[in-house]
């Protein structure tokens, strides 16, 4: 189908908070490298999070044949109010409990939005979603086992577990803040919504987590937290870039 | 004629795992020589995040130059999503020649369990138990045989 101005404007926008959340949400769970509380961990989130970061790489490839500069000047030059990303990917990795829960609202979204997308009229989103949801296979099922076990690992485990995913599900929330173009996208079936993608992720992570012991917050009860979308951070992204574009910045035209 | 260029691509291989070709591996998507001399290739990646994509599509350039051909043309791109069903016997038997525990064919659909009881590269035994479905490349995860005492790593399948 023939795509208006508007359409175009929408799908970068689509395009840019989903490689926004996967650049840093990914530079975030490579931190774990090296401070991983067991071995098998640490291996576990730096092969996801290189994971995140090709499949970051793959929309900045996508964004470019659109118009937008190469990957790496999008990744590397932009500051804060520029990026897109939730404020959910962008707070520093803190304790296991709060990464591992954030690991688990995130990637589920993740697998849902891929699947959704897998249906998309723009062909290039759809094989390259296609593609993400047969990797991100694995970290689904990596949260869904840790979720489990850090439940039955006994009051403290429970505990700390229970407490962070009350602290986090007002940030998770944060992922399905409505952009410009809902409606352009929906109905050039470009991408079912942010209000859709919501609701299955509510069917799906709800009934995981109550199997597994846990009380979930009610939607009505929190406050999502919205501005990631449109450029408003937490203090946390600006010295996260500033670490992340360290190399690049000593001399920005290098041939790497 | 592409038969000849892909003869020439199953001799390029795998920087990370040497003994198993791109053409066995299931990356190579496309060969096409619309003219005489011409060359153009398409490839798929393994993982959205192997960082040995660049490297393949020089060693691609730079196997075809070396063999005459003068306009080359290698892309990377999803058109065909690659999954493990695409790794030839060839390919499954060249993993295993270097230790890895080839993946089992799959139907799509991926559980855990089928990690679970993967058979060792070095004696054979499903006496094994998976320790992570990571390991230190993408396309790894990590499992002990209680057989012949071993650690082991697989290529774990991906749809």
């Amino acid at each position: 189908m023939e795509f208006t101005e508007r359409h175009v404007e929408g799908l970068k926008e689509l395009l840019y908070k989903m490689a926004d959340d996967l650049l840093i949400i990914g530079h975030r769970n490579s931190e774990w490298t090296g401070l991983g509380p067991m071995l098998e961990e640490d291996i576990a989130f730096s092969s996801m999070a290189q994971d995140k970061i090709g499949q970051s790489l793959a929309l900045f490839e996508l964004l470019h044949e659109l118009g937008e500069s190469d990957p790496d000047t999008v990744a590397f030059t932009r500051n804060a109010p520029q990026f897109h990303c939730s404020q959910l990917v962008e707070l520093p990795i803190g304790e296991y409990d709060f990464s591992m829960v954030r690991h688990f609202f995130f990637d589920h979204a993740e697998a849902i939005r891929f699947e959704m997308l897998s249906e998309t009229v723009f062909e290039p989103l759809a094989m390259v979603a296609k593609k993400f949801k047969g990797e991100i296979k694995y970290h689904t099922m990596h949260a869904d086992i840790f979720m489990q076990k850090l439940a039955a690992g006994g009051e403290e485990s429970f505990g700390r577990m229970q407490q962070a995913i009350n602290d986090t599900f007002g940030l998770a929330l944060g992922l399905f803040e409505p952009g410009d173009y809902e409606a352009e996208l929906i109905e050039a079936g470009i991408f079912g919504g942010e209000a859709e993608l919501q609701q299955r992720w509510l069917d799906k992570v709800v009934p995981l987590l109550t199997s597994y012991g846990y009380m979930v917050p009610s939607v009505d009860a929190v406050e999502p937290a919205f501005g990631g979308r449109r450029g408003v951070h937490t203090p946390h992204l600006q010295p996260l870039l500033d670490e992340m574009t360290e190399v690049f910045s000593i001399d920005p035209g290098a041939d790497w | 004629m592409p038969e000849s260029i892909k003869a020439l691509l199953e001799t390029v291989m795998d920087p990370e795992i040497p003994t198993i070709s791109i053409v066995d591996l299931g990356i190579v998507t496309g060969i096409e020589s619309p003219e005489p001399g011409h060359a153009k290739i398409e490839l798929t990646p393994t993982f959205s995040g192997c960082p040995a994509l660049r490297i393949m599509e020089q060693m691609v350039h730079d196997k075809l130059a070396e063999s005459g051909y003068t306009h080359i043309e290698v892309k990377t791109t999803f058109n065909k999503q690659w999954n493990t069903n695409m790794i030839s016997e060839k390919g499954l038997a060249a993993l295993k020649q270097h230790g890895l525990a080839p993946p089992p064919k799959h139907d799509g659909y991926i559980e855990l369990d089928v990690l679970s009881d993967t058979p060792c590269p070095y004696c054979n035994s499903r006496n094994t138990e998976m320790h992570t479905p990571f390991g230190p490349t993408l396309c790894r995860s990590m499992h002990y045989c209680k057989n012949c005492l071993n650690a082991f790593e697989a290529f774990k399948p991906v749809s």
